[in-house]
């Protein structure tokens, strides 16, 4: 068989797989932001932590209700979004006519709090969340050994990405939402209410996070730290495909999830800064991001 | 109340006999207390050092001691700031726990500079008693060498010859794993290579898929906290250990075992220097630490902070003074005995010693109730489970 660069190609496939199961979540996380910030205009640096209120949610609803995990799935974003909804209604909605970095401080302070109360309550170590009995187990590729759990990840993902981008882009609930960035007072009009659409996209921007959240906690430990990790990968994923275009967040996610694979057989110890060259790289040659328009 | 306590400390110092003394100490606990070591160190080890002051009732004898605290992040160079503040001005006496080799070394240095003490429990890096010893610094509770010695030997001898490291990149990981490495050749077994991830990490299987790929019989996860809980999660998750690999987890602390569960974490082979449930001193010692701790049963580096913040007091006494060279002479030259670690010596390079314990975690079905996590493999005595006083390279050994 052949080799690239030393490395077997059963190994490099099983890289590549990897990374784009780490790019699902980079992609989902980054979705949520991409849509915040492209119609609220809100850098909403609380993501990470609406992310581990999802994983944390998923777990007390377990723990506490007996919840299983595929009803967390569609209960936990729900109820996170809903905490989003409040957030926006109560305390970032003072802050459109602000500077964008207003919204930055807000979220950024809210995470931290969210984080901390968290910390508090359940510590660091982290706690245990089980595989669904449906999904243990895995299948054999040959190359390598798939976890089942981890194909359903990398399909939701998929799902919920390119259903998000084609509500958003191609059905006329999205054009009304695009509509009313570009100009709320012409919007609004036409009768249309909008700033509960700018409400419930925060509540669903929040809701893609907790989502995210739901999918990881059977893989990744759940601790309150979990999102801190993630979040700065994140805007940095964010910032290469173009603040606020969505196909560019997913897009990129995946694609950078994939280029971190690599690095992690390459060069593993480079691996946590591999996004980041990447994105001084493409921020020199083109500051609007990959998939970015230039206003 | 410091005043009160200190006023009380002299009324009582007067009314004592001739070896009554009045000294004010300030001891900072340094460590992490929000990452992802808060858990094994953290408050804990606030809470242990506060023991150790009330059970030697440090008051009564003279002692004022005052305790502060700091969250070091990990990061060496904020442990360096907070340490050079403390000492320089805060009037900081001496500085316990500090997790993080890297961190733990920077102190040690600023430590040395300043001509105060720093008793660690909460780092592994051998370098702390080996070439970088320092007179003013005891290491407590273990470190890589105890960790490779107990943990890689027992893993050859059952027969798992061939290994392959997942090391944290940073200087704990490359001194376990290099200690590890030494363990395992000695005991008749080879290395077949190593993959070094950052610190901390969040998703391990692309790293456990070329450790698999190795075909070594046993992947040694030189790395700690929430890396290791994740790694093993991780590793269930690919089939690594379903497949026949087995998994050496060179550093697990009880409170990495609590939140893997017990399904999970059951058969791992582990070293600690300290378990609730070994006798009836630490039961009763643990117990108290528990319920200031909402629950949560202590660590090895809580039990450590406690041990050596008590060796530490009865220097103070015995010397009437809190002057390092005087107190650290006493400490080195006297033998320690406490509840936790029972009786233990701090050696001329500043290693502490006392037994070290080989557990296995139980299955769910061994397990009587919370926190009932480890049975006992092996003791292995003072004399041998740490590096030789002259392998270590330390300039104070003559």
């Amino acid at each position: 068989m052949f080799e690239l660069l030393g490395i077997p190609p059963q190994a490099l496939f099983g890289q590549l797989l990897l990374g784009l199961i780490n790019g699902s979540f980079y992609a989902l996380l980054s979705l949520g932001l991409a849509v915040i910030f492209g119609l609220l205009n809100i850098i909403n640096f609380s993501h990470g932590a609406q992310y581990m209120m999802g994983a944390f949610v998923a777990w007390m609803g377990l723990t506490y209700l007996g919840i299983p995990y595929w009803g967390a799935l569609v209960i936990v974003p729900l109820a996170v979004g809903a905490t989003g909804v409040l957030i926006e209604r109560l305390m970032i909605s003072r802050l459109y006519h602000l500077d964008h970095l207003y919204g930055l401080f807000l979220t950024f302070g809210l995470a931290l709090i969210i984080q901390g109360l968290f910390r508090n309550s359940f510590g660091v170590s982290g706690l245990p969340y089980s595989i669904p009995p449906q999904l243990s187990g895995g299948q054999n590729l040959g190359f390598m050994f798939l976890p089942n759990y981890r194909a359903w990840v990398v399909l939701a993902s998929l799902i919920v990405c390119f259903g998000t981008w084609f509500a958003i882009e191609r059905t006329r609930l999205g054009a009304y939402l695009r509509a009313a960035t570009e100009n709320p007072t012409l919007v609004g009009a036409f009768g249309i209410n909008v700033p509960r659409m700018i409400t419930l996209t925060y509540g669903f921007g929040v809701a893609l996070a907790a989502f995210a959240g739901v999918l990881a906690a059977p893989i990744y430990s759940v601790n309150p730290n979990m999102g801190a990790d993630l979040i700065i990968v994140v805007f940095a994923v964010v910032v290469i495909g173009g603040m606020g275009s969505i196909l560019g967040a997913i897009l990129t996610g995946f694609g950078l999830g994939i280029v971190e694979g690599l690095t992690k057989v390459f060069y593993p110890e480079a691996s946590s800064v591999a996004i980041f060259v990447i994105m001084a790289i493409v921020l020199l040659f083109k500051p609007a991001g990959l998939f970015g328009r230039t206003a | 109340m410091n005043i009160k306590s200190a006023t009380l400390g002299s009324l009582a110092a007067m009314l004592m006999a001739s070896s009554a003394i009045a000294v004010d100490i300030k001891l900072g606990v340094l460590n992490d207390r929000s990452g992802i070591y808060a858990d094994l160190s953290g408050e804990g080890s606030v809470v242990a050092a506060r023991m150790a002051i009330e059970d030697f009732e440090a008051a009564t004898k003279g002692i004022n001691v005052e305790v502060i605290s700091a969250d070091h992040q990990n990061k060496p160079d904020v442990a360096s700031t907070i340490a050079r503040q403390w000492y320089d001005e805060e009037g900081v006496d001496l500085i316990v726990d500090v997790p993080t080799s890297s961190a733990a070394l920077a102190v040690n240095e600023i430590t040395r500079e300043k001509g105060k003490i720093f008793l660690n429990s909460g780092a592994a890096s051998t370098d702390l008693t080996g070439a970088q010893c320092a007179p003013g610094t005891g290491h407590w509770t273990y470190d890589t060498y105890a960790l490779a010695n107990g943990t890689g030997k027992a893993m050859v001898e059952s027969g798992n010859k061939n290994w392959y490291f997942l090391t944290a990149d940073y200087a704990f990981g490359h001194s376990l794993e290099e200690n590890t490495t030494k363990v395992v050749e000695a005991a008749g077994g080879t290395v077949m290579g190593s993959v070094r991830h950052p610190f901390p990490g969040t998703d391990f299987s692309s790293f456990l898929l070329q450790a698999q790929a190795s075909g070594a019989d046993v992947i040694g996860l030189a790395n700690a906290g929430g890396d290791t809980v994740n790694s093993i999660k991780q590793a269930a998750e690919f089939g690594i250990t379903q497949a026949g690999q087995a998994l050496a987890g060179l550093l697990i602390f009880i409170t990495d075992v609590h939140a893997l569960g017990l399904e999970t974490a059951q058969g791992l082979v582990l070293t600690e220097a300290f378990y609730w449930d070994l006798n009836d001193d630490t039961r009763a010692w643990s117990e108290r630490f528990s319920t200031e701790m909402g629950g949560s049963k202590p660590t090895m580096v809580h039990a450590g902070v406690y041990s050596a913040v008590t060796h530490y007091l009865k220097g103070v006494e015995a010397a009437g003074s809190k002057e390092t060279e005087v107190v650290m002479d006493w400490m080195k030259s006297n033998p320690s005995q406490d509840p936790v670690f029972g009786a233990g010596e701090l050696r001329a390079d500043g290693r502490h010693i006392h037994d070290m314990y080989l557990f296995q975690v139980k299955s769910p079905a061994e397990s009587t109730g919370a926190w009932d996590y480890y049975k006992l493999l092996a003791t292995i005595p003072a004399a041998t489970a740490f590096r030789p006083l002259e392998d270590g390279g330390c300039a104070l050994v003559e």
